[in-house]
């Protein structure tokens, strides 16, 4: 069938007039625009499933008797569904802008870009269709079995040798930091996925496949791969975004450009080293474990240096913070990300990690990050970006951005001010003890203190899933808004132009 | 020479120590580096220019 649709695509296209050269004098958008798209329809799917897998929690008959619903399933096609589909598209499609942008040269190529973008949701297509049948590899985050794995280090590849190639044909003479933050996580991710995935299947035509990797190294291998697919997935790629579409928007360059590259060697030196914080109190050597300790609690100074570098940046255009819901968006992602930096580091402090692992607090963590830095700092780019890539002078409605705005941040607050509360219960029921030395608390009166905060939780879902949705429609207005009559041939917002709410 | 455990222990906390030393002094000496610092407020400027044509 897919060979078949790229037959017609290929066939159709045979006819159409010869290129002409004047293509070459301008910036390839049409792979950045088809990433946008994708992005936003795999927010939508994913956090349908994110908010089906909450109420599952409150109401577990939700899964109507059928294998698939099952929260076993669910749950790994709404991670993979939002980090990988959500945010890997999000971050292909900005980091073909920015690379372009920043180097002042065109792709070198029209059908490398195609191949990543296509791929790379053939992929997320694979693994997710794979969950809901029973396949997977049981590694968090790196559920997809090694068809899939295999695919995806093709297409890693080609997406580096694209961005390198690029960045050769630049005219600019230095490379601008968001660019070295991009490369950073899609050089690290190549080799996390394919060490965390080196596996030997049952057949060549069988799905199932076993780690080469045994007892405590696989658990320390999937977690060196697990929270460093945080690190450099979920954050170095984002601080791409921030660092280049937070000014552009602000229209004020980055306040220190020295500390931005101080917080990138930081950063990108100290998270390889945190992962064992995931694995306190186990078989992992004690001294591994205090290892992975200290090196997330120094990485509060990168991760902070990056945090207030943003905000810095926006000493003195705070006015326009608060008209503008779209750097607002990028504000509220910046701050977010200072919070849940911290509450990391804090989180990975073993006496600290005793109280808080394997309760909610730790999905109350990742959702803060998740929500509140990843997604907040996506959305803001995109409605920067939106805008400038199809000419048009402004978003279709700055109201719906904003609507967007609280309801992501309605959303994000109400989802971790439960799972906190939840978290916190469930950790000190864990661990209460009556006089005569017993637990005082079955897992079972832990699960039932915890409902209101299910339902709470799913309640924020609802919130944040219904922004996506606006936002979705107001990209798609955006796009069929009619064009300007003439290209402005002007990347960067104009200050006079930038949608603004009740105007 | 064996590789056992103890001697990975003895070459993270002696020469990994030393190597994320020496590299955080590289950078240091890069960031500050006084002829760098044209270059830096050059590309943190530049990305606002609204010209959107790649350079010929």
């Amino acid at each position: 069938m897919a060979g078949l649709l790229c037959a017609i695509v290929v066939i159709h296209s045979y006819y159409e007039p010869e290129p002409t050269p004047d293509r070459l004098s301008s910036y390839y958008d049409p792979p950045i625009k088809a990433g946008i798209a994708m992005s936003m329809a795999w927010a939508v799917f994913a956090m349908f499933v994110g908010v089906w897998v909450a109420l599952l929690l409150a109401w577990p008959e939700l899964t109507f008797d059928q294998p698939w619903a099952g929260f076993g399933r669910l749950r790994p096609v709404h991670t993979t569904g939002v980090i990988f589909g959500f945010g890997g598209n999000a971050l292909i499609a900005t980091s073909f802008h920015v690379m372009q942008r920043t180097s002042r040269a065109r792709m070198p190529d029209q059908i490398s870009p195609w191949f990543v973008l296509a791929g790379y949701n053939l992929f997320c297509i694979l693994s997710v269709s794979g969950y809901f049948i029973g396949i997977t590899q049981s590694k968090e985050y790196a559920e997809a079995e090694w068809y899939a794995d295999i695919w995806l280090v093709i297409v890693w590849v080609t997406y580096f040798v694209l961005y390198i190639r690029t960045i050769a044909r630049r005219k600019e003479p230095h490379i601008y930091v968001a660019n070295w933050y991009f490369l950073a996580f899609i050089l690290v991710v190549a080799i996390l996925h394919i060490v965390n995935n080196i596996a030997v299947p049952v057949s060549i035509g069988h799905a199932k496949s076993y780690t080469v990797w045994a007892g405590v190294q696989d658990a320390m291998v999937q977690w060196w791969y697990g929270h460093n697919a945080v690190a450099f997935f979920l954050t170095a790629g984002f601080l791409g975004m921030l660092y280049y579409y937070l000014p552009v928007r602000a229209q004020r360059p980055i306040f220190s450009y020295r500390l931005s590259i101080l917080s990138f060697w930081g950063i990108t030196f100290f998270y390889m080293w945190a992962g064992s914080h995931h694995l306190h109190y186990t078989a992992l050597p004690h001294w591994v474990q205090t290892l992975g300790m200290t090196f997330s609690v120094m990485l509060l100074v990168p991760s902070w240096a990056s945090a207030g570098n943003a905000l810095l940046t926006l000493n003195g255009a705070w006015h326009r913070v608060r008209d503008d819901a779209t750097l607002r968006f990028m504000m509220v992602a910046a701050v977010f990300y200072g919070l849940s930096t911290f509450e990391g580091s804090f989180m990975a402090i073993r006496p600290v990690n005793s109280l808080s692992h394997y309760t909610d607090w730790t999905v109350g963590h990742v959702h803060a990050g998740a929500l509140g830095w990843v997604a907040l700092i996506t959305f803001g780019s995109f409605y920067t970006l939106v805008p400038s890539l199809w000419k048009r002078e402004r978003m279709y409605s700055a109201g719906l951005v904003e609507v967007h705005f609280w309801l992501a941040l309605a959303g994000t607050l109400v989802y971790v001010f439960a799972m906190w509360n939840s978290g916190v219960i469930q950790g000190l029921m864990w661990r209460t003890y009556t006089k005569e030395g017993t637990l005082a608390y079955s897992f079972l009166d832990s699960l039932v203190a915890m409902r209101p905060y299910y339902v709470a939780r799913a309640f924020g879902g609802i919130l944040f899933l219904a922004g996506a949705i606006v936002g979705s429609y107001n990209i798609w207005m955006t796009v069929r808004a009619v064009p300007q009559a003439a290209d402005t041939g002007k990347d960067a917002p104009q200050p006079e132009k930038v949608a603004v709410a009740g105007e | 020479m064996e590789i056992d455990h103890n001697a990975l222990v003895f070459f993270s906390k002696s020469w990994g120590l030393l190597y994320l030393g020496g590299f955080a002094v590289c950078v240091v000496v890069y960031t500050f580096w006084p002829s760098n610092k044209k270059r830096f407020v050059r590309a943190k400027e530049s990305i606002l220019d609204p010209v959107d044509k790649p350079w010929q």
